[in-house]
């Protein structure tokens, strides 16, 4: 086949009118994943209204979530702030007695400019109970640039790593109790600095990417965020530290700058062949030889055969909403898809540059052309594009998912990707279940003949 | 500040937005930081719309802050004119933007002296009103334009149509079962020899606005929205407005004879005949609707007496509590609703139908009380409906805010002899059904509950290490059991003894 291939990636930067979910709706995962935690988002109505309507059934489980909503009184800085904060999160504590109460700060926040991180630090001594400040407003972050924030304020709480200290503890604490375990982990992992991961996963996925990584006797010291706040890894100079999301680097730097910690970049476990060359970026610092990496990954492609049949050489577009888009893009143009464009709400070159060339390297292997890359997209422009180029998936927020199908084009709505489990050799099945299902569907419909759904 | 977890009527802009994208041709643009456009989502998901909603957000960001918006809201209010060419473009601030102050009425100004289309400022304050008030007042604001343009420019002819007709209003987007309403309403009317006028918001055009003064008489199905919009035209033009909820066959009678009066009025002007719909009423409450001889039936006696407790919008939860008590003898505990600004039209209208009012927007102080009266059913929104499901007491959705649930495909008026019909059976449904309860009791409970479902697989010897069994139980639930059979499934093809965490993981990836 006779392609010319467009080996040079470039990104493009559109009007930033498009459609996401305003960063608060970290709270939803982060609130599940760190059991001892309360999220107070201090905001308005319309942040209320937004959690309660996106997060739908949630809401009614008694969440460890809650407003605290600001009135006229608050904007025009007529009551005290200081005191309407202490009070709500002194029956917080009465009702919930969370380990750690994270103050999520909104657009309103940031306009009155009231001053959470300076009244946190003495609330936090008042009520002793930790609290954290994340700024996750819709003024500078997308979706998942909230959980961002969330974890680079965390990343401050972190122990100093003391490790040789700690370590020498622990053995001598474990003679005890977990005294046969302790020797069989001594023999399984190799001798290396310790190893920090960041981001936010479901226990089961975490779990499956630290055995990943045990097969290649690498130890994970620690996650960022652990179960419980109580539990979170030590850092420090030594310290080495990968991201497992692409939309973490405010996490990564904050983990480099201030934490002393060294970064691996690496591109990010999602698709057999990212996870792959993620664990192949991290051997080498440890010094390790990856071992039957290679044949692991041929298995797990072999295991996807039929859904690779369904998607081979059909097109997607990629609207931009979450940050995962490069690395799905990657894993499906590996799978042989044709992906016309990726639209990105924002793009951090160094922190994706692993990711970035990975994604450079599958389009050479693969012989296609490189997809456009759109940063802060124009919902608008986009949506002439797609009835121009008639993708056959669009992976679309729910605002346009509708409308879209009624005109004929298939949508996956990429919420659903934030999600769903999608890291990992074990996971990608569940990538390809979703990007399938519509393709899947349409399949099933097909005979019906009644794709365009609107009067023209 | 205050700790809220839930709120029954959403911030201002969403009742902005609904009344500018029921119109025909109507662009929102919200003045509104990133994400705040979820407004798309809930009509795209909830009313299952085909086309893109017609309401676009100009950013405000970092430099909107610093800087303010300049050009960009007047550029984006240009662009819309240009791309879709809309009659009318709507500019709505957001809580957010509202605080910035900046004068957005400037931008508006600038904005229609260039554009094609017709550019107005939503006026509603995010710190005053809720998303119902907004609603009536933008509806108002929308009518009041047109028709003050339409005078200015003395196009005027206020001849009233020949036959007697009357103009619908509050039939919006997103609204309660309003889409299965209106068609009620629209059948009802043509029984009755009334024309329709127009119907507004929903499907309505701004340019046709003009022509409201037409009708005889306006009809307010729903007095949240479309009542201030029906007291301007009357101070206005004259003209009268029923705003009773056509809802249960007591109001129903009522209703048609308000019609009726309205009728007759002006056909003693214009020299028509008279029209009697009393014969219509009877036939329709005797016969067309069935809920009249079913609260007669016998299955209906079981419902004497019964406790419940009404929660809702003004309109519904007062309407439902009539039914209740008026047409089916069933007791009324408690009833409350959320609009707190129409709390004295509420009291008055369930005066002596209930023990207790309960007007508030909290919903823990409605989950409390319904917990202190133990109803046997509870008429709510989604929220009592979870409420209910917590404290185990059925409960009938009859109010907003509502789930995607409350968007059937099937025709499923609350308003009208037919809406008669539906609420009858919402009612009988939620309790838990006559007989059968009763049986239960009698005969002491199904015996059908204590079944445990053990798979067959446990017990041929695998073992699941302690590591194994941990990871096991943080699988979700529904998930759990799925992957325990398939893990041991798996264990046995390849005969292994002791499922360990390795094994699960690789099973899953041999699936």
């Amino acid at each position: 086949m006779s392609v010319k291939i467009d080996k040079t990636l470039t990104v493009e930067c559109e009007t930033g009118n498009y459609h996401t979910f305003c960063p608060i709706s970290c709270v939803s995962w982060l609130y599940q994943k760190i059991e001892d935690s309360f999220f107070l988002v201090v905001g308005t109505k319309t942040c209320g209204y937004f959690l309660q309507n996106a997060l739908g059934v949630m809401i009614f489980a008694e969440p460890r979530y809650a407003m605290a909503e600001l009135e006229e009184g608050d904007i025009s800085a007529q009551l005290n702030d200081y005191e309407g904060l202490r009070k709500l999160c002194i029956r917080i504590r009465k009702d919930r007695d969370p380990s750690v109460i994270i103050w999520i700060g909104t657009c309103t926040t940031e306009i009155i400019k009231m001053d959470l991180e300076g009244m946190a630090p003495k609330l936090e001594w008042e009520i002793g109970i930790p609290i954290l400040v994340a700024r996750a407003n819709g003024l500078d972050y997308a979706f998942t640039q909230g959980e961002d924030t969330v974890l680079a304020a965390m990343a401050h709480r972190c122990p100093e790593s003391e490790f040789f200290v700690r370590e020498r503890k622990e053995t001598k604490q474990n003679l005890f109790t977990f005294h046969s375990r302790k020797k069989e982990e001594l023999v399984e992992y190799a001798n290396h600095p310790s190893l920090v991961l960041f981001g936010s996963l479901p226990f089961n996925v975490a779990s499956q990417l630290s055995l990943e990584l045990k097969r290649q006797s690498i130890k994970v010291s620690g996650w960022l965020p652990a179960q419980k706040y109580t539990d979170l890894p030590s850092l420090g100079n030594g310290v080495y530290v990968c991201g497992i999301n692409p939309f973490l680097s405010r996490t990564a730097t904050t983990l480099i700058r201030r934490e002393k910690c060294q970064l691996i970049r690496a591109p990010f476990p999602i698709g057999p062949d990212g996870t792959r060359a993620w664990i192949e970026k991290i051997c080498p610092v440890f010094g390790v030889e990856p071992q039957g990496l290679k044949e692991r990954e041929e298995r797990i492609w072999e295991s996807l055969k039929d859904y690779l049949d369904l998607v081979h050489g059909k097109s997607v577009f990629l609207m931009g909403d979450n940050l995962l888009e490069v690395s799905l893009a990657r894993f499906l143009i590996r799978c042989g898809m044709i992906v016309h464009e990726i639209g990105i709400p924002y793009m951090d070159k160094r922190y994706q540059a692993a990711e970035l060339s990975l994604l450079q390297d599958t389009c050479i292997k693969m012989c296609v052309p490189i997809p456009r890359i759109v940063e802060k997209p124009d919902n608008s422009n986009q949506i002439r594009r797609i009835r121009e180029l008639q993708p056959d998936l669009a992976i679309t927020g729910m605002a346009h998912a509708n409308p879209l199908e009624a005109r004929g084009i298939t949508t996956k709505w990429s919420v659903e990707f934030t999600f769903a489990q999608i890291h990992g050799f074990a996971n990608a099945k569940d990538v390809l279940e979703l990007v399938t299902r519509p393709l899947r569907r349409q399949k099933n419909l097909e005979d019906l003949g009644q794709t365009a759904l609107v009067r023209k | 500040m205050k700790l809220a977890y839930w709120m029954y009527a959403g911030p201002a802009h969403i009742g902005t937005l609904r009344v500018a994208s029921s119109f025909k041709n109507v662009h929102a643009i919200m003045h509104a930081p990133l994400g705040d456009d979820y407004f798309n989502v809930m009509r795209s998901m909830l009313e299952r719309e085909r086309d893109f909603t017609a309401a676009t957000a100009s950013i405000v960001d970092r430099h909107v802050l610093a800087r303010g918006s300049q050009e960009r809201v007047v550029d984006n209010i240009l662009r819309k004119d240009k791309e879709e060419h809309p009659d009318l473009v709507i500019l709505t601030p957001t809580c957010t933007s509202s605080i910035l102050q900046e004068d957005l009425q400037n931008f508006v100004n600038r904005a229609s002296i260039i554009s094609d289309s017709d550019v107005i400022f939503a006026d509603v304050d995010h710190y005053q009103v809720n998303e119902i008030q907004a609603a009536d007042r933008t509806l108002e604001q929308v009518v009041r334009y047109y028709l003050d343009r339409c005078h200015r420019q003395e196009k005027w002819h206020q001849f009233l149509t020949d036959a007697p007709s009357v103009n619908i209003i509050g039939i919006f987007t997103l609204g309660f079962h309003n889409q299965h309403d209106c068609r009620e309403l629209r059948r009802l009317l043509r029984d009755l020899d009334i024309e329709i006028n127009k119907i507004i918001p929903e499907g309505g055009s701004v340019e046709d606005l003009k022509n409201l003064p037409k009708a005889w008489f306006n009809l307010i199905p729903y007095r949240e929205v479309g009542l201030m919009t029906a007291m301007y035209l009357n101070k206005e033009y004259g003209m009268p407005y029923i705003s009773t909820a056509p809802m249960g066959a007591v109001d129903m009678a009522e209703w048609i004879r308000q019609i009726q009066k309205n009728v007759n009025t002006f056909t003693l002007i214009s020299s028509n005949k008279r029209v009697d719909y009393e014969p219509y009423i009877d036939g329709q409450t005797r016969f067309v609707s069935q809920a009249a001889w079913f609260s007669r039936s016998i299955d209906c006696q079981n419902l004497t007496g019964k406790e419940t407790v009404v929660f809702g919008d003004a309109t519904h939860a007062a309407s439902i509590t009539k039914i209740l008590v008026r047409e089916m003898g069933i007791r009324v505990s408690c009833v409350g609703t959320y609009c707190k600004h129409d709390a004295e039209w509420f009291k008055e209208q369930i005066q002596g139908l209930c023990d207790e009012i309960l007007i508030t927007d909290d919903h823990t102080e409605v989950g409390d009380m319904i917990a202190h009266m133990e109803p046997s059913a509870i008429f709510g929104t989604q929220m009592e409906r979870h409420i209910g499901k917590r404290l185990d007491i059925p409960c009938g959705v009859i109010s907003a805010p509502v789930h995607i649930q409350n968007f059937p495909l099937g025709y499923r008026p609350f308003l009208g002899y037919e809406g008669t019909n539906q609420i009858a059976d919402l009612i009988y449904n939620s309790f838990a059904l006559g007989m059968e309860d009763h049986l239960l009791d009698i005969f002491g409970g199904h015996d059908t509950k204590e079944i445990i479902s053990k798979s067959l697989s446990t017990d041929i010897g695998l073992i699941w290490n302690p590591e194994s069994r941990l990871e096991l139980s943080k699988i979700p639930r529904f998930a759990r059991e799925k992957v325990e059979k398939n893990t041991e499934k798996f264990a046995r093809q390849k005969g292994i003894e002791t499922i360990t965490v390795e094994v699960m993981y690789a099973a899953k990836e041999a699936l």
